[in-house]
């Protein structure tokens, strides 16, 4: 199989660690060759985040570069924006509709964009969700994340029961049934 | 060798698996991004080996190089700034050699995802004449972490391992297999080897020359450096990560593969050299391959068209090499997103302090660093770890006692532990005046939160003794030693005001747990929007949960406040208020 270039963008804190685990353990059990690519350390706090996910036949570079990625999750608006361009012409952008300001925004030396999301739709194949209000409703806002996921997989090469068993052994056993709920969500928006 | 089977692993956690594979048996280290989940992941296998936080990344190499005298496979592991820290003890050992295998595991940064220079451990590693083993995925990581141990005790060489953040912080397949625990190797006394006095250096300067000699002899014929012969028009001499980019935009070149980056298989090389039309190294960072290629009459191509910042990718090389226009598109205009302090952190309650009083402030390595931009703007000064007590001294007795009156060091607990004392301890010998701030937040917090030596908590999870912050400083002469809660501002401000008009050494400790240290729920504060003043005094120390609505009035992201109240505190007109329970 061709390469699949995945990304996962956001805000240090929103969980792309844990969304880039799921993925990578999607791909082992499709039996794919995979490669992560991911960001610790001072970026983690509260800054622009981006995970790269690649499967298929054989990975070489773990990163996914300008016009290659074939689906690219956002976890916040402003980041979508940030990122759009590393879609290939037929590639996918699933945006969680919601808004984190960064620093210079907060302090007013800048201005959050306006209409992002429409902007974002004239050029690109772009799938939206209040995922953090979603979440919300479900009881707990940290399983935004799953949600978009759901969304994701849509567009991706696994099956829902691929994706639950993935999903089992990934997150902390108290919290499986929840983010499963969460993926369902998105899986059936 | 049995397999047990396939996994995905982070490079950091290949390099552990590999360790605990190759049998090693004592591991140090002090964290430091890229390289602190190594140790993270190596305390699985504590039943079968001891590891541990050392204080510091000289301490670390010490504990390995004792360990390996001793007669055990030891290793430490650091960032490459932390090998400047262990470059006393790594120099030397060089000399020594080893009983049992050592290994230094040292991080590099290209593209300062973490750090605060970009400077390449194979240039030190050259410096102090020690073996460089370079993988380019987690599964070499892991099995050149074994070879480095085996090439280790062949050659009587401590090797180095060298991975950079993007291998780090990549995963990939690796195959595992059973640990093999070679039988510890006897202590033998023998002070030619070990005692680096100049009568035993000299002689053993000879020899591991000699030693290098023939590890760059079989450097040719070693397994680790391989070609991939192709098309003969493009030859590319590469390693590590690099590589991967390599194979991605050229797949139809010849590779010369290096595992070992130092030394260098010369023959392998020339006769590579020899059989491609033209021919480049493609290394990130300093020109290291190229430059000895050059020296040896080797026509090559490398930093005349490739960088020494940053990272490599394969568009570059496309571009670079093929000449190739790629069609990206701009990106979209987007505000940057710089990193900042965590909400509720207790470092921004600090800063907001010193903001106020208009203090200067020499600063140090760790999250705290993030004091020095807009809007809280307090920190003048991040060299390396420590820094900022001995650079407040320097300033003091360039200026006179009353010109740090308008200074403070601030530090945080992990790197006052680090090499922030020593410093202390020269402002306490030399008479110095000035105040110390000890951003005492309980962990190392930048690196993902480590234990240290006042947390009370091994690496491997055992209670231990925590050394009492206050008291070492009092210890040290220190007689105005103040602790204070990060978040009493109006304590805090009123210290700070005393402290600094002294004559004399102060260290006001502002003991507050990181925010990201208790899992549990947390407050939460909301603002009475219809009754807010649009002042924006909350907004000043700049809480990332804090944004302003469309009519300037303030509104608090519940998903990202963690209830510390300083908003609350800042408040004129009291409406900002603890959300209820019930309400939430």
């Amino acid at each position: 199989m061709a390469v699949k270039n995945i990304m996962i963008v956001g805000v240090g804190g929103q969980g792309t660690l844990l969304t880039s685990r799921i993925l990578g353990g999607l791909a082992i059990l499709g039996g794919y060759d995979v490669k992560l690519s991911e960001v610790h350390g001072m970026a983690q706090r509260g800054g622009s985040v981006v995970t790269f996910v690649r499967y298929g036949g054989a990975v070489a570079e773990p990163i996914v570069e300008e016009g290659q990625a074939d689906v690219i999750i956002a976890f916040e608006r402003l980041e979508a924006l940030r990122y759009a361009h590393f879609l290939k012409e037929d590639g996918v952008l699933i945006i969680n509709d919601w808004r984190i300001d960064p620093m210079p925004v907060v302090i007013g030396a800048a201005e959050y964009p306006e209409n992002i999301i429409e902007n974002l739709k004239e050029i690109y194949k772009v799938y939206t969700v209040n995922a953090t209000e979603e979440a919300k409703k479900l009881g707990n806002s940290r399983v935004f994340n799953l949600i978009v996921l759901g969304i994701a997989a849509q567009h991706m090469d696994f099956s829902k029961e691929q994706w639950y068993s993935v999903i089992e052994n990934t997150v902390p056993q108290k919290t499986i049934e929840i983010n499963k709920k969460a993926f369902d969500v998105g899986y059936e928006l | 060798m049995s397999e047990l089977k396939k996994v995905i692993m982070l490079g950091n956690e290949a390099i552990a698996r590999g360790a605990y594979e190759a049998g090693v048996k004592v591991s140090a280290a002090y964290p430091g991004t890229p390289s602190t989940e190594i140790s993270e992941y190596l305390v699985q296998y504590k039943d079968a080996l001891y590891c541990e936080w050392s204080p510091n990344e000289k301490v670390a190499a010490e504990v390995a190089i004792g360990a390996s005298v001793a007669g055990v496979r030891s290793m430490c592991c650091m960032k490459h700034v932390g090998f400047n820290v262990a470059a006393d003890p790594a120099y030397t050992v060089s000399y020594m050699g080893v009983n049992a295998g050592m290994v230094f595991v040292v991080a590099d940064d290209p593209g300062l995802y973490s750090s605060q220079n970009e400077q390449d451990t194979r240039m030190v590693a050259r410096a102090a004449a020690l073996p460089v083993l370079e993988p380019s995925d987690s599964s070499e990581a892991k099995e050149y972490m074994k070879m480095a141990f085996e090439l280790s005790e062949r050659f009587d060489r401590p090797f180095i391992l060298r991975t950079t953040t993007r291998l780090a912080h990549s995963q990939g397949l690796v195959k595992l297999y059973e640990r093999t625990e070679p039988s510890d190797r006897p202590y033998v006394k023998d002070i030619r080897k070990t005692v680096m006095m100049p009568v035993n250096a000299k002689p053993r300067h000879v020899e591991i020359e000699k030693r290098n000699r023939e590890l760059a002899e079989a450097a040719d014929t070693l397994p680790v450096n391989r070609v991939e012969m192709k098309s003969t028009d493009i030859g590319i001499i590469t390693s590590g990560i690099p590589y991967q980019y390599v194979k991605e935009a050229l797949p139809e070149a010849s590779v010369l593969k290096l595992g070992m980056v130092n030394p260098l298989p010369r023959k392998l090389i020339q006769d590579f050299a020899s059989k491609v039309r033209k021919l480049y190294v493609v290394e990130e960072l300093e020109p290291v391959i190229e430059e000895q290629v050059k020296s040896w009459g080797i026509p090559v191509t490398g930093k005349e068209i490739f960088t020494i910042q940053g990272e490599y990718s394969a568009n570059m090389l496309r571009e670079s090499i093929l000449g190739e226009k790629l069609m990206i598109k701009e990106p979209e205009k987007a505000p940057v997103r710089p990193p900042v302090l965590c909400p509720g952190c207790p470092h921004r309650s600090v800063y907001h302090v010193l903001n106020k009083l208009k203090l200067h402030a020499a600063g140090d390595i760790g999250c705290y660093t993030l004091g020095a931009v807009a809007p809280l703007n307090v920190v003048d000064t991040t060299i390396c770890m420590g820094a900022s007590i001995s650079s407040l001294h320097g300033m003091e007795k360039a200026k006179g006692k009353d010109y740090v009156k308008n200074w403070v060091a601030v530090i945080g607990d992990s790197t006052f532990l680090h090499t922030g004392v020593n410093s202390l301890m020269n402002m306490m010998y030399n008479k110095a005046s000035g105040t110390v701030i000890i951003l005492d937040n309980s962990t190392t917090g930048m690196t993902g939160h480590q234990d240290h030596a006042a947390t009370g908590k091994t690496l491997q999870g055992e209670p231990t003794y925590a050394i009492d912050i206050p008291s070492l400083c009092r210890a040290l002469g220190v007689k105005h030693v103040t602790e204070v809660n990060a978040f009493d501002i109006e304590t805090l401000e009123k210290v700070v005001k005393e402290e600094t008009a002294r004559d004399e050494v102060s260290v006001i400790i502002t003991k507050t747990s990181c925010v990201l240290l208790s899992k549990g729920k947390k407050p939460l504060y909301a603002v009475h929007e219809d009754k807010c003043k649009k002042c924006g005094m909350c907004m000043k120390p700049g809480c990332p949960a804090m944004t302003r609505n469309g009519d300037g009035t303030v509104h608090i992201d519940d998903t990202m406040c963690t209830g510390c109240g300083l908003c609350a505190d800042l408040c004129k007109f009291g409406v900002i208020e603890l959300v209820k329970e019930e309400d939430r």
